[in-house]
């Protein structure tokens, strides 16, 4: 066990566990935090998408280590700062993206990053930046419109 | 529209503080099959919908669904809100508990109108049965694309109907004047002539004393105001901020986390848990062997997951140890080769074996499909805490009311002792429907008195699932000198649901299709479309095979056999014609096509491949649905695209295989799924033909496979009779 320090959309938490943990779980676990979810543990579907730093990682993947001193955001301090929905999260509406909605939390992070770095991505960008994450429900071609949405939003 | 049945009736009340409540139930000793299993008792009497109008004028809809994703809570208080004439921005809805709340009077009660007493609400007929309120028509069940032809369309719909006669009723004695003189409107009751309108709730007091009709007037498609309409679906906000709480997002006080492993070769015990190693580390609280699987209980999950992988479990030996997925082809072959001929008969018409015989030649294939996991985007979990010999159950599930009638049953518990609570689905395609892990969960948290919740790894939802069964399927076709079928013959192995699902659309004279059953132990469930995936394959795989030995394409020779059914027809034109059949195709690309009835939904494909590719890659896919009636076209539309990439990653990919008797497959690396960057462009056509409804989340997966198939021998004269699709540029097929 170990203290650990994160900065956790914008709110500084101090935890005590096993260094090695996953920060997937510490998120979900320790901070209650349950939008960001579990898939499959090893890095393969995105669904633990978080941003370290800014840069969107596999909480899963993530010793909670590695965060120390580190901001995260996650999917319930994505939003604006005065309270409205960030444009990707509104795209999504707009689009009626999610079915199921369990990938949606690792989509949106990610498709967050992808816009913050590239504001107006193509086709293959888009390719490129949303690949790892798998939804099983198919809403591919609905995240790509929301995508381009949010990008000219 | 139609009649519903006649043991159907409405039952309708009103509460002190004046809120209406209409709801849809059957008689008394119903006893369809379907339905029987679904009771707790005899004479108990089953109330599926209702919709409550509370005394500022908002309207609750309560839905028997499960939502995972199919938008089903929105399309049910669609169709009830528009027979109602009801302001859509004052609808809402709750889920239907699975529970005696619903089937009990004091508690149904409760739930349904909070501490109130009740006043005579009950029609007659129901002689109080209403007061053991339960479920019905097995509605609770979410999948077999149901909710919106069954519970909508015999349900919803009725319910307002009959509530928006009621209060007019009520209007017309308030005011003393004729109901017809009378309009209804956003919730509201107008009387042009005086001027007068007031809002519904103005009058359910005084509805609340009639007897419901007993036939209410349904709009026809003309009078429509929300239906048919693509109505923003109210499931969609809180998953875009992490809002939505799943199954495995529930946190309970005092909550602690279970990690099991069951029997990699499935239907093994546990014969001995050598659990030195793992009970010493940290979080540790539990290890225990139930025989059918093991478990470990910690602090946390990480925890109980690392634990469990250190337990060294002895699995007892069941006989399949040595099955390899070739054994199981080979038993599978072989069932087919033992009925020689004589099988079960799912269809027989004319004399298929004699007009082969006189047919000009005939021609023969086998086709087969391997097992499928579901791999839902969540895995699966479920919480339970059991006090005082209560359960509390928390868990996405498909069929609650049988999870909670399981969980008594296995657990001697009194069913209104179990309380199943709702939650969101991650995504179910039929896993959800399943009672295992139900019951896995309830026995885990059952050794302690804090809540326990129990979430499966990656690799056991993938290793410990209830697959698509592998299949076979042989065919014999009598043709004509045109190359025309003048019989079809097939015999496949594995029956299950829905019985028509070997059914082919097309006309031909002599038919025989026949099935047999092969015993092994992988344990088998209903996926996406049931039957329909592996069918779809064989049979419009088949059929393009006989078009090309026809020397006609797929399109023209299917649209020959499709003569007697302008609806078929139609659906196989529009696909057609919007992926613009019969074009230029570059070197290395190809269109094929496929048409699926499934769920009452006729559903047409046509996929451009393109194999220029290490594997191929679908350009895009022409998708037309014909669902008899759309009610909310973009959350239909969005389905049907669902359903083709659930359908797509199978085909190119889904193999799940047994290798000594085990599940070779565990995780994502190894059992792949489609991603954006494979993601086809789908276009998707909607006909509204005015059959009866069909069902929106299983028709458009069937379909894929087939026109992909076809597409790669459109691309490449290569013939893939085999899935997974992606196989066959390594010289499998
Ligand atoms: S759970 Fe982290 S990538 Fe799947
Ligand atoms: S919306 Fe269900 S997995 Fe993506």
């Amino acid at each position: 066990m170990a203290e650990t320090k994160l900065i956790v959309n914008g709110n500084e938490r101090s935890v005590d566990v096993d260094p090695s943990m996953p920060l997937l779980w510490v998120l979900r676990e320790q901070l209650k935090l349950n939008g960001t979810k579990f898939g499959c543990g090893i890095a393969q579907c995105g669904a633990c998408t978080v941003h370290l730093d800014g840069m969107p990682v596999r909480s899963c993947s993530t010793p909670v280590a590695a965060a120390d001193g580190a901001e995260i955001t996650t999917i319930e301090g994505v939003g604006n700062d005065d309270g409205t929905r960030h444009a990707v999260q509104a795209a999504w509406i707009e689009h009626q993206v999610p079915q199921c909605g369990y990938c949606q939390s690792g989509q949106i992070m990610s498709a967050v990053a992808l816009l913050r770095d590239n504001p107006d991505p193509t086709d293959e960008d888009i390719d490129a930046a949303m690949s790892g994450n798998i939804c099983r429900c198919g809403a591919y071609g609905r995240i790509r419109a929301a995508i381009k949405t949010a990008a000219r939003a | 529209m139609g009649k519903w049945t006649r043991r159907g009736f409405i039952a309708a009340g009103v509460v002190s503080g004046g809120a209406l409540m209409v709801g849809v139930g059957i008689r008394e000793g119903h006893r369809a099959p379907k339905l029987a299993k679904m009771m707790t008792e005899d004479g108990e009497t089953l109330v599926n919908v209702w919709v409550k109008l509370n005394t500022d004028n908002t309207i609750t809809a309560i839905v028997p669904h499960s939502e995972m994703g199919q938008g089903v809570f929105t399309s049910m208080t669609q169709m009830l809100a528009d027979e109602m004439d009801a302001d859509w921005n004052k609808v809402t809805y709750e889920q239907a508990p699975a529970h005696e709340a619903y089937a009990n009077y004091p508690l149904g009660r409760e739930f349904l109108m909070g501490d109130t007493k009740v006043p005579g609400m009950v029609q007659d007929s129901l002689n109080g049965g209403f007061l053991r309120i339960a479920q019905s028509m097995g509605l609770q069940i979410t999948g077999g694309s149901t909710a919106v032809r069954f519970t909508g369309m015999g349900g919803m719909r009725i319910a307002g109907a009959a509530a928006r006669e009621m209060i007019v009723k009520a209007a017309a004695k308030t005011w003393d004047v004729p109901a017809k003189e009378l309009h209804t409107e956003n919730s509201h009751v107008y009387h042009d002539a005086s001027g007068r309108s007031e809002p519904y709730a103005a009058f359910a007091e005084q509805a609340g004393e009639y007897a419901p009709p007993t036939q209410p007037k349904l709009k026809t498609p003309d009078e429509f105001k929300l239906m048919g309409k693509s109505l923003a679906r109210f499931d969609i906000p809180a998953k875009t901020d992490g809002t939505a709480e799943f199954g495995i997002d529930v946190d309970l006080p005092g909550m602690k986390y279970a990690a099991v492993m069951g029997p990699p070769v499935l239907g093994a015990e546990a014969e001995q848990v050598d659990e030195t190693y793992a009970a010493e580390m940290p979080g540790v609280i539990k290890v225990l062997n139930k025989g059918w699987f093991v478990a470990v209980v910690a602090d946390s999950y990480w925890q109980a997951e690392n634990a469990v992988r250190q337990l060294d479990v002895t699995w007892s030996k069941t006989g399949a140890e040595s099955l390899g997925q070739s054994d199981i082809y080979a038993m599978l072959g072989k069932a087919i080769d033992d009925a020689g001929g004589k099988g079960k008969k799912d269809i027989s018409v004319g004399n298929a074996r004699r007009a082969a015989d006189g047919a000009a030649r005939v021609y023969e294939a086998e086709y087969r499909v391997p097992f499928l996991a579901h791999a839902a985007m969540e895995p699966i979990n479920a919480t339970a805490w059991v006090r005082e010999g209560k359960v509390d159950f928390w868990s996405g599930l498909q069929n609650p009311l049988a999870v909670r009638d399981e969980i008594a049953g296995a657990f001697s518990i009194k069913k209104h002792d179990v309380t199943v609570h709702n939650v969101m689905l991650g995504g179910g395609f039929g896993r959800r429907s399943e009672a295992d892990y139900p019951l896995m969960s309830v026995e885990i948290a059952r050794e302690f008195d804090h809540p326990v919740k129990m979430i499966w790894s990656r690799e056991q939802d993938t290793q410990q699932d209830f697959y698509r069964p592998a299949s076979i399927s042989r065919f014999k076709a009598g043709l004509d000198d045109d190359g025309m079928p003048v019989s079809w013959e097939n015999t496949f192995v594995q029956k299950h649901d829905p019985p028509e699902a070997s059914h082919i659309p097309y006309k031909i004279d002599h038919q025989l299709i026949q099935h047999t059953e092969a015993e092994h132990h992988v344990r088998f469930g209903p996926w996406r479309a049931v039957d329909h995936t592996q069918h779809g394959f064989f049979i419009e795989s088949f059929i393009d095979e006989l078009a090309d030995q026809a020397g006609l394409d797929g399109y023209a020779y299917r649209r020959k056999l499709l003569e007697h059914s302008p609806r078929y027809l139609a659906v196989l034109d529009a696909a057609a014609e919007a992926a613009g059949w019969g074009r230029d195709m570059p070197e290395g690309r190809g269109l094929g096509i496929a048409l699926v009835d499934s769920f009452g939904t006729v559903v047409a494909q046509v996929v451009e491949v393109d194999v220029t590719g290490p594997e191929p890659k679908v350009v895009h896919v022409w998708c037309a649905a014909d669902p008899g009636y759309v009610m909310n076209p973009d959350g239909f539309t969005a389905q049907i695209e669902s359903g083709i990439i659930y359908g797509l990653t199978a085909a190119l990919y889904g193999n799940i295989t047994i290798e000594a008797g085990a599940v070779v497959q565990s995780n994502f690396h190894d059992y792949p799924m489609l991603r954006m960057r494979d993601a086809p462009g789908i276009t998707v056509k909607l006909i509204n033909s005015g059959a009866k409804v069909g069902g929106g989340g299983e028709p458009g997966t069937p379909p894929i496979a087939p026109a992909l198939a076809n597409a790669v021998f459109a691309a490449t004269g290569v013939r893939v009779r085999s899935q997974p699709i992606a196989n066959y540029k390594q010289g499998l097929t």
